[in-house]
């Protein structure tokens, strides 16, 4: 199977899905004449013209709502958020029209549309260009919320996200663009509200998503090597469908888990993780649920302050000791 | 009150006359004042600390001692030197994230500005904001922002409270060419008509018009390219001024200043200037624009102009044009060494500043962490 990396094989599906269907178009500021400030929409613009590649002003809640109309009268636009951060400005579109127009016209309209681009943290760009926003966009119903990490996934989640009738909000691990992994070169599309098993074990259960992943890997790596202990990692992959089965399947094996986060510990994912297990899984817990998270400070600039905001290897292999009743 | 439709007609846009920039827009302003030579000796000093600062910071970037986003002001040097050359006790200077010449014009401290670029806790903002939000309150600078268009309603709220408080005190609200297309920038700007009409407004917008927003020319980014216009719907009059030229944007400030402060109603200057530097020092990419194009505008260079005019006029010689530039070198250079040997941030700085007072971010910490 041919390696690519993230970035490329998200304009893989970004090229193939415009090759198939009319109807796609892109939007988006510098994703054109400049090939996007990170490269994904590189060569787009040649292949399918202005009409179709549309740079936009910095006006993210004028373009994204006017996707939004595009979207109602059966576009399907794919929105560049050059960062998610800048998606403030556009989160009255997505969650006042885009989330709702389905259910307050009686199914009149759909809103077709996908939202994407980098999100997250850990290159010191501080606090107004560091957020972690699957929570955030997860709590509105009429939203699909994904995060995908490999670039297997995010090729075929991103295939599933523009033929999804509904608005996606795709959640790229924009620190990993460069990384490497197998895609095949036949279609194939990878379904929302399915996890991951990352890592298989038989100990412990790490969940979390984006680049956090690698992270559990990493600390999977060090458990088996240092004290054989066998974990296993479950990649949420999709926060809205949020996929209970897989994660109560594993901790019914393994009677333990960790929930980790990029983002801020109060109202985030991992305490989502945590109620669903005590909901359906209380009587095979052998420890109460941990969760690692960011500090609860906006993110700081300097790198050992930066640092310290995430989570670290030693968090995660603290909190799983505490679990396994391992502590000191 | 607008600039009559007439005027506009004959100038473009604004009340600016004199030779076209580069790209066919209309700069310049009217005779440029006659600075004497050690004025303009110490204007250029200034330009020049901005320029061998920029390139400092640059080189740093490169080495990975500094992180993030570095957007340097090179090219630019001679705007905000000019106007904050009207800059009086009292006011305020808000701007985005290309901020550090307005915290070197400010007279913030070049150590602790680089060593905030460095990440150290001897930084300006302790190491906790970066390149993209230097503030400096006791100067008067109220920070460098990050979302683009963000900080322009706040300094027009800035404008209201200083009038609420009784002081003669203006607020000089910078932004870019690509800003003035986001919905703040449009809200914020019909506050300021809106409550300038009862002199509630001492806001002076500063479009620093670099021709790009990222790689983004004015052209394609607006069907209305004459940015000053745009503030003709709010009821705010505006003018345009060669921004390469520091002459022509001091006498343009002292006038601009003078009516916001007496009046207490905004005002806008769209200043025509030119970014030579990548958007940020980790684009390389300038496929946007062509090499032609940089070299044309750098014929304009505002510290070349400064210096054929120090030199035409005797006010200096390359000798002392030399022993300046090795002056302001070593003032840069001392900053570099500072923010190199400068500690970290201590780790419980990471805490600190949520709220008011540590109690208080210790309420909304986790029990159990
Ligand atoms: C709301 C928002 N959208 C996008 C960005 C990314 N971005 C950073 S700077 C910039 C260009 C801004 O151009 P301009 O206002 O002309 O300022 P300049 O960089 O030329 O000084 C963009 C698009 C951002 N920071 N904030
Ligand atoms: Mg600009």
């Amino acid at each position: 199977m041919p390696e690519l990396t993230y970035r490329n094989a998200l304009r893989a599906a970004l090229t193939e899905e415009m090759a198939r269907d009319e109807s796609v178009v892109l939007l988006g500021e510098d994703i054109g004449v400049y090939g996007g400030t990170h490269l994904i929409t590189q060569g787009l613009l040649d292949r399918f013209g202005a009409k179709r590649v549309i740079d936009t002003p910095i006006a993210e809640g004028g373009f994204t709502g006017a996707a939004i109309g595009m979207a109602m009268l059966g576009l399907r636009p794919v929105v560049e958020m050059m960062t998610w951060n800048f998606s403030f400005l556009a989160s009255d579109q997505i969650i006042q029209n885009a989330a709702k127009l389905r259910y307050f016209s009686g199914g009149q309209v759909g809103v077709p549309i996908v939202i994407r681009g980098p999100n997250g943290g850990g290159v010191q760009l501080s606090a107004q260009h560091t957020h972690s926003l699957e929570n955030l966009y997860g709590h509105f119903p009429g939203l699909k919320v994904v995060s995908p990490v490999t670039p297997y996934d995010v090729k075929g989640m991103m295939l599933t996200a523009i033929r999804d009738p509904d608005p996606v909000i795709f959640l790229e691990a924009g620190a990993l663009y460069g990384t490497k992994g197998e895609v095949p070169e036949e279609e194939y599309t990878v379904p929302f509200g399915k996890a991951r098993v990352a890592r298989e074990g038989k100990d412990v259960t790490l969940i979390s998503y984006g680049r956090q992943v690698n992270l559990l890997l990493r600390v999977a790596e060090r458990l088996a090597t240092e004290e054989d202990v066998q974990a296993e990692v479950i990649d949420l992959r999709s926060i809205r469908p949020f996929d209970e089965e897989t994660i109560v399947a594993s901790v019914k094996k393994t009677n333990r888990a960790v929930a980790v986060q990029e983002q801020w510990r109060f109202f985030g994912v991992a305490s989502e993780v945590a109620a669903v297990i005590q909901e359906r899984a209380f009587d095979y817990l052998d420890a109460p649920v941990e969760r690692v998270s960011g500090a609860e400070v906006p993110a700081p600039y300097a790198r050992n302050l930066e640092e310290a905001a995430f989570p670290s290897e030693q968090q995660v292999i603290d909190a799983a000791h505490r679990v396994l009743y391992r502590e000191g | 009150m607008a600039v009559s439709k007439e005027a506009r007609d004959k100038t473009g846009g604004g009340k600016a006359t004199g030779a076209a920039s580069p790209n066919g827009q209309q700069p310049a302003a009217e005779q440029t004042p006659d600075l004497g030579g050690e004025r303009l000796l110490e204007l250029y000093r200034k330009m020049l600390l901005i320029r061998v600062f920029e390139e400092a910071t640059q080189r740093a970037f490169r080495q990975g001692k500094i992180g993030g986003y570095l957007h340097v002001y090179i090219g630019q040097e001679a705007v905000a030197t000019g106007f904050l050359d009207a800059y009086r006790e009292g006011d305020k200077v808000i701007t985005a994230y290309r901020d550090h010449a307005h915290a070197l014009l400010l007279g913030s401290d070049p150590n602790a500005v680089m060593a905030e670029l460095y990440g150290r806790g001897t930084g300006i903002v302790k190491g906790k904001g970066g390149s993209m939000h230097l503030f400096d309150v006791e100067r008067g600078l109220m920070g460098g922002y990050g979302i683009v268009g963000g900080h322009i309603p706040l300094g027009v709220g800035m404008a209201y409270a200083l009038r609420y408080e009784g002081t003669e005190g203006i607020v000089q609200l910078y932004l870019g060419d690509g800003a003035i297309h986001n919905g703040a920038y449009h809200e914020a700007a019909n506050l300021a008509g809106l409550w300038g009409k009862s002199g509630m407004n001492p806001t002076l917008f500063i479009i620093e018009n670099n021709q790009y927003g990222m790689g983004t020319s004015v052209e394609r980014a607006t069907a209305m390219t004459d940015l000053g216009a745009k503030f003709d719907s709010y009821g705010i009059e505006h003018e345009k001024v060669d921004g390469m030229d520091v002459a022509a944007v001091i006498a343009c400030a002292r006038r601009a200043t003078a009516r916001v402060r007496e009046t207490g109603r905004p005002y806008a200057v769209e200043a025509l200037t030119y970014r030579t530097a990548p958007h940020g020092a980790a684009d390389i990419k300038e496929s946007y624009r062509t090499r032609e194009e940089i070299n044309q505008w750098r014929q304009r260079d505002p510290l070349g102009l400064v210096e054929q005019r120090l030199l035409d006029s005797g006010a200096a010689d390359e000798g002392r044009l030399g022993a300046l530039r090795d002056e302001v070198k070593a003032r840069v250079d001392e900053a570099v060494r500072f923010a190199d040997e400068s500690p970290e941030p201590p780790l419980d700085e990471l805490h600190t500043d949520v709220y008011a007072d540590v109690a208080a971010q210790q309420e909304t910490e986790p029990t159990h962490a």
